[in-house]
C-alpha cells in the first residue's frame, strides 16, 4: 500500500500546526454545500482548514495551484453508516471489529446490550477498504457497530492517517440500536419485547446514575446490564448523544419517537425504510432519518412501503435527511444513491446537501464538516463534472488538507495486470509499488 | 416429479435434436455413479440420428415418438399495435447510434430501424424526442422469483442444498412469478432474464430465461426457443456448504467432483445414443436419469454453461475442464478477476458476466479492479453487466456508466454505444437468444426501451418498455404499471410508489 505517502501523512499531519501547506484550487464551479455556487471561484486550504472561497481570492506565494477550470469543487462526501475500518473481508470473522459475536461466530443473542462497546479500539488505520473508498471522493464517514439490540457506539473518521486518533474526528458519534426485525431473536421475538428490555436498561441506566456509590459499596439491586453498559448509556440519557436507531416498519418508526420522548432521547431514524409514510411524525419530532435511497423492493414484511421516493418525500415534508449507501466495500456508490434520490424527486442541492452538509448537521459537526466555509476542515473534492454522475471522475481528493493520492489496491492490481505477459505477473510494473 | 419428458428434448433453432426420450413412469433412478473410463464420445452419434426414420434392427418396431419438451412455454406476447418511435436517440446496440431516429414496430417484431422509416398508415407514433431509445435490458444473472421478495424462509428456493450434484433441479420449478422484483426490473428496463438456481452446489441445475410480463404461471414467462442454462460454481460457495457435510471440502475436491459427473454424463449420453442409433426400440429404452440428462445436454451442446467463478486460477481450471470434456462455457459469472485472464476468455469466446464494482465479500472476491469490464472488453471479449441483485438488476444501465468511467481512468475508452451491448446483445448472446433480441435490427422481437435520457446517466428513468412490440409499462401511464399479486391491498390509498 501507500505506505510512503502514508507516512509523509502522518508526519505532515502529527506536526499539523506547523506544516503551513497551502494550496489553491482555483478556478472551478464551486459547490459550497452551503450556499449558491461561485462559478470560476477558489478555495484556498490552509493549515487542514479552508482559509478562503470566493471569486478573486488572492493566492499566497508559495501555495500549491491546483487549476480547477471546468471543473466541480465540493466539499468529500459525508458517509453515514459504514463498518470502514472495522472489517476487511465479509466473511472472515476474524478481521470483523464491528460485531460482538459468540465464540461460534452467531450474534450473541443473549447478551444483546452492548452499549459499552465503543468500535474505536478497533479501528484500522491501514485498513485496505479505506484507499479504494476515498479515491471515490468520500472523505468522511461513520464507522459504526452492528448486530445487537444495542450494538455499542460507534465513531466519525476522516479516511486519513495511519493513528486512530489521527482519523478519529468524534468518539462516539452516537449509541446504535436496532429495532428491526434483524434483532428479534435476542428478545425472544415480539416487537413489544424488543422495547420491554430497551425500557429496561434505559431504567436501569437511570437508576444506577442515582445510585452510583451504593452500587460500588454493592448496595443496589441487580441491574440488567453491566455497569459499563449503563455509563456508557448516561450520554444517550442526557441528549448529548444521539441514539440512532435502526427502524424500517412505519409503527416501528412512531414507536422509536414514542420511546425517544419518554426518555428525552435525541434520536436518528436509521433506515426507515418506511420513513415516508409517518414523515409528519418526524418532522413534528424532528427526527432526522439516515435513508438508502436504491431500496424498493418489499424485502421483508417491516419493508412493504419501501420506494426510492421516500428520500424526497420526507424532505419534502420538512425532514432531515441523510442518504447513506448502507455499504462498506462499496461505500463509494453513496454518490449513485444520491443521484438516484434526484431521479425520483428529491431536488439537486438537496441530494448534494445529503451526503455533505445534511449528515454533518445530523452528527453535530457542522461547525467543521459538511461544506465549504471558511475554518471549517479542508475535505474537498475536485470532480470532472457533476459528482453525482456516474461518469463523472474524481479529480483530486483533499483530505484535511492533504491531497491523496488516486491510487487504491484496486488501481494498482488494474495497473499490474494491464499487459499480460509473464514478465509483468509476478513483479511490479514501473510505476507500480 | 411424475411423468416428465425428456429434457433432452428441447430445440433450439441452431443446436440439433441428439438424445431422445419419451414420457415414462415416476421412476427416477437415483445418480448411476458408475464410473467407466472416460468415454471421450463429443458429438458422436449425433449426426446419425437426428429426426430421420429410424431404420436397422428395430426397425420392425414404430420409433418411439420425440415428445415435445416438458413444461412447455406458453408465453403470448400481449396485445400491441404497429408503433413508430420517432425523435429520439436511438442506440441499435448493433454498431448504430441514430440522433432523432426512427423505430417501427409491426407484429411484435423490428420492422424498421432508421433516420426515417416508412411507417404504414394508421400507426401509433410515440414521440420520443430527447429521449433515448435502446433494446430491452437483458440480465444474465438473476434469481428473481426464485429467491423472491418478500425474502423469508418460505420464499428460499434458490439452492437445493442437499447435494453438490443436483443437475436434475429446474429453476423454473421454483420460480414464484408474483416476485415484486420482476414489476421493478421490468421499471429498469428488463424485459428478458435468466433465473439461475444458486451458488451452494457444484452443478446448481437448470436455468430458466424467462420474458419480464406479468403471468399466472411461469410457462406464461418461459422465452420461447431460449436454450437452458447449467449453473455451475466453483470456489468457496460449494466447499462451504459441503465441507462439513461429506464434501468437497477443498477445491481439488470439487474438481473431482464436476469430473466425476462428467464422465457419467458421458457414458449416460453415449447410452442414449446408441439406443437412438439402433432403432430406438421400446424394449430397451436406457434408463432415465434426470440429472444426467441435463449434463448429457450440455455434453451435447444444447444447454449452455453458465459458471460462477471468481479467481482467475479457477476460471482457467474450468476451462481446461471443460476441454477434457469436450462441453464449452458460455459465460462466467461474477468473474471478479476475469482481467487477469481476459486472453484465456477471449480465446474460447466465453463471456464474462461480470459486476461493475462489487467486491470484499469474500476471499475470492478481493481482487477486484473498476477496470474488470472495460479491460475484458478491450481484450475481444464479450462484457456483460450482470446482477445476482433484485435492486441491480434495475440499474444495469448505472452499473454499466460506473464500469465506462472506470475503463477512461485507465485509459480504455469504451463508447456508450458499445457498453449498451453489455447489457443487451452480449447477454443475448450468452443466453443463446440473440438471434431474437439484444439489438435494434429488424426481424428481431421488439423488446424496446424508451429512456428519458441517456440511459448513462444518474437521472435517466426509464419511461416505456414495450415486449413483443407491446407496451408493457409506460411511466406515464398508471394502468401500464404492473404490479404483482402480492402488492394488492397493501397500502390502500397510498400504494402508488
Amino acid at each position: 500500500m501507500n505506505r510512503i505517502f502514508l507516512s509523509a501523512a502522518a508526519l505532515a499531519l502529527a506536526a499539523a500546526p506547523a506544516a503551513a501547506q497551502t494550496v489553491a484550487i482555483e478556478g472551478g464551479d464551486v459547490y459550497t454545500a452551503a450556499g449558491t455556487p461561485i462559478r470560476g471561484g477558489t478555495v484556498l486550504i490552509v493549515n487542514g482548514r479552508i482559509a478562503a472561497v470566493g471569486a478573486g481570492i488572492a493566492v499566497p506565494a508559495g501555495a500549491v495551484r491546483i487549476d480547477a477550470r471546468g471543473k466541480w469543487v465540493t466539499p468529500g462526501l459525508f458517509e453515514s453508516s459504514t463498518e470502514l475500518g472495522l472489517r476487511e473481508v465479509e466473511q472472515l470473522d476474524e478481521t470483523n471489529d464491528a460485531e460482538i459475536q459468540d465464540v461460534t461466530g452467531q450474534r450473541r443473542d443473549n447478551d444483546q446490550v452492548q452499549a459499552a462497546f465503543n468500535v474505536s479500539d478497533g479501528l484500522n488505520p491501514r485498513s485496505m477498504v479505506i484507499p479504494v473508498t476515498r479515491i471515490m471522493g468520500i472523505t468522511t464517514a461513520v464507522a459504526r457497530p452492528a448486530g445487537s439490540l444495542i450494538s455499542g457506539q460507534g465513531v466519525l473518521i476522516d479516511l486519513l492517517g495511519n493513528r486512530v486518533e489521527q482519523m478519529e474526528v468524534v468518539s462516539p458519534i452516537g449509541m446504535f440500536a436496532s429495532m428491526s426485525e434483524n434483532v428479534r431473536g435476542s428478545v425472544g421475538g415480539p416487537r413489544a419485547a424488543v422495547t420491554m428490555r430497551l425500557r429496561e436498561v434505559l431504567d436501569d441506566a437511570r437508576a444506577w446514575a442515582r445510585n452510583r456509590e451504593a452500587f460500588e459499596r454493592n448496595a443496589t439491586r441487580e441491574f440488567s446490564a453491566s455497569r459499563a453498559d449503563l455509563e456508557a448509556l448516561q450520554p444517550v440519557l442526557a441528549g448529548r448523544e444521539p441514539l440512532v436507531v435502526e427502524a424500517h416498519r412505519a409503527a416501528d418508526i412512531q414507536l422509536a419517537i414514542r420511546l425517544a420522548r419518554e426518555y428525552g432521547l435525541k434520536l436518528i431514524i436509521s433506515g426507515g425504510t418506511e420513513a415516508w409514510m409517518v414523515a409528519e411524525d418526524l418532522a413534528a419530532a424532528r427526527v432526522p432519518v439516515i435513508v438508502k435511497v436504491l431500496n424498493n423492493l418489499p424485502q421483508s414484511f417491516e419493508s412493504l412501503g419501501a420506494t426510492y421516493e421516500n428520500a424526497a418525500r420526507l424532505r419534502r415534508a420538512g425532514v432531515q435527511v441523510a442518504i447513506t449507501s448502507g455499504e462498506t466495500w462499496k461505500a463509494y456508490t453513496l454518490r449513485q444513491e444520491a443521484g438516484n434520490a434526484v431521479a425520483y424527486g428529491l431536488p439537486w442541492t438537496e441530494a448534494f446537501r445529503a451526503v455533505t452538509l445534511y449528515p454533518a448537521q445530523i452528527w453535530g459537526v457542522a461547525d467543521r464538516y459538511g461544506s465549504l466555509d471558511v475554518g471549517k476542515v479542508a475535505n474537498v473534492v475536485v470532480w470532472s463534472g457533476d459528482p453525482l454522475e456516474l461518469l463523472t471522475r474524481v479529480e483530486h481528493v483533499f483530505i484535511r488538507g492533504q491531497e491523496v493520492p488516486l491510487v487504491s489496491r484496486e488501481t494498482q492490481l488494474r495497473d499490474r495486470y494491464r499487459v499480460l505477459n509473464d514478465a509483468t505477473r509476478a513483479y511490479s510494473q514501473p510505476g507500480t509499488p | 416429479m411424475g411423468s416428465l419428458q425428456s429434457a433432452l428434448s428441447f430445440r433450439t433453432r441452431r443446436q440439433p435434436l441428439c438424445g431422445a426420450a419419451f414420457s415414462f413412469p415416476s421412476q427416477e433412478p437415483k445418480q448411476m455413479k458408475r464410473a467407466l473410463s472416460a468415454l471421450v464420445l463429443v458429438a458422436a452419434g449425433c449426426a446419425h440420428a437426428g429426426a430421420k426414420p429410424a431404420s436397422g434392427p428395430g426397425a420392425a418396431q414404430a420409433p418411439v415418438p420425440r415428445p415435445a419438451a416438458p413444461f412447455p412455454s406458453t408465453y403470448r406476447p400481449f396485445p400491441s399495435e404497429p408503433t413508430l418511435i420517432r425523435g429520439g436517440t436511438v442506440m441499435t446496440a448493433a454498431g448504430q447510434v441514430i440522433a432523432g431516429g426512427e423505430v417501427l414496430m409491426v407484429d411484435g417484431k423490428i420492422a424498421a430501424v432508421g433516420q426515417h422509416v416508412t411507417a404504414p398508415a394508421g400507426v401509433r407514433v410515440v414521440d420520443a424526442t430527447g429521449r433515448y431509445v435502446t433494446p430491452g435490458v437483458i440480465d444474465t444473472h438473476s434469481h428473481l422469483g426464485v429467491y423472491a421478495s418478500p425474502g423469508v424462509q418460505a420464499h428460499s428456493d434458490g439452492n437445493e442444498a442437499t447435494s453438490p450434484n443436483t443437475a436434475e433441479v429446474w429453476a423454473e420449478h421454483s420460480v414464484w412469478p408474483q416476485d415484486p422484483g420482476f414489476t421493478r426490473a421490468l421499471e429498469g428496463g428488463v424485459t428478458t432474464m435468466q433465473i439461475l438456481p444458486g451458488s451452494a452446489n457444484l452443478f446448481g441445475g437448470r436455468s430458466v430465461v424467462l420474458k419480464n410480463v406479468p403471468s399466472r404461471t411461469v410457462q406464461g414467462m418461459k422465452f420461447p426457443g431460449a436454450p437452458y442454462g447449467l449453473k455451475m460454481a466453483c470456489g468457496e460457495n460449494p466447499k462451504r456448504v459441503y465441507g462439513s457435510r461429506g464434501g468437497p471440502s477443498t477445491r481439488m475436491g470439487e474438481m473431482a467432483g464436476f469430473r466425476a459427473a462428467w464422465i457419467n454424463a458421458q457414458e449416460y449420453r453415449e447410452k442414449w445414443d446408441r439406443w437412438d442409433r439402433e432403432g430406438r426400440e421400446a424394449s430397451k429404452i436406457p434408463d432415465r436419469d434426470l440429472e444426467l440428462e441435463t449434463l448429457a445436454g450440455v455434453l451435447r451442446g444444447e444447454i449452455l454453461v453458465h459458471n460462477h467463478c471468481y479467481r482467475a486460477d479457477e476460471m482457467a481450471q474450468m476451462i481446461d475442464m471443460a476441454h477434457e470434456f469436450g462441453y464449452r462455457i458460455r459465460s462466467f459469472h461474477h468473474g471478479v478477476e476475469a482481467y487477469k485472464i481476459r486472453d484465456l476468455l477471449a480465446r474460447d469466446s466465453i463471456a464474462g458476466s461480470l459486476w461493475a464494482d462489487w467486491w470484499g465479500f469474500k476471499m475470492e472476491a478481493l481482487d477486484f479492479t473498476r477496470a474488470n469490464l472495460a479491460l475484458v472488453h478491450q481484450a475481444g471479449v464479450r462484457a456483460i453487466v450482470h446482477s445476482d441483485d433484485p435492486t441491480g438488476i434495475q440499474k444495469l444501465n448505472q452499473e454499466a456508466a460506473k464500469a465506462i468511467e472506470a475503463g477512461r481512468e485507465a485509459g480504455i475508452e469504451v463508447s456508450e454505444n458499445e457498453a449498451i451491448r453489455w447489457m443487451t446483445a452480449n447477454p443475448a448472446w450468452a443466453l443463446g437468444i440473440d438471434d431474437k433480441v439484444g439489438t435494434l435490427e429488424p426481424g428481431k422481437n421488439a423488446d424496446v426501451v424508451v429512456w428519458s435520457g441517456n440511459p448513462f446517466s444518474v437521472y435517466s428513468r426509464v419511461d416505456r418498455v414495450y415486449i413483443d412490440g407491446a407496451l408493457m409499462f409506460d411511466r406515464a401511464d398508471p394502468r401500464r404499471q404492473p404490479r404483482t399479486d402480492f402488492e394488492v391491498g397493501l397500502f390502500p390509498g397510498e400504494a402508488q410508489r
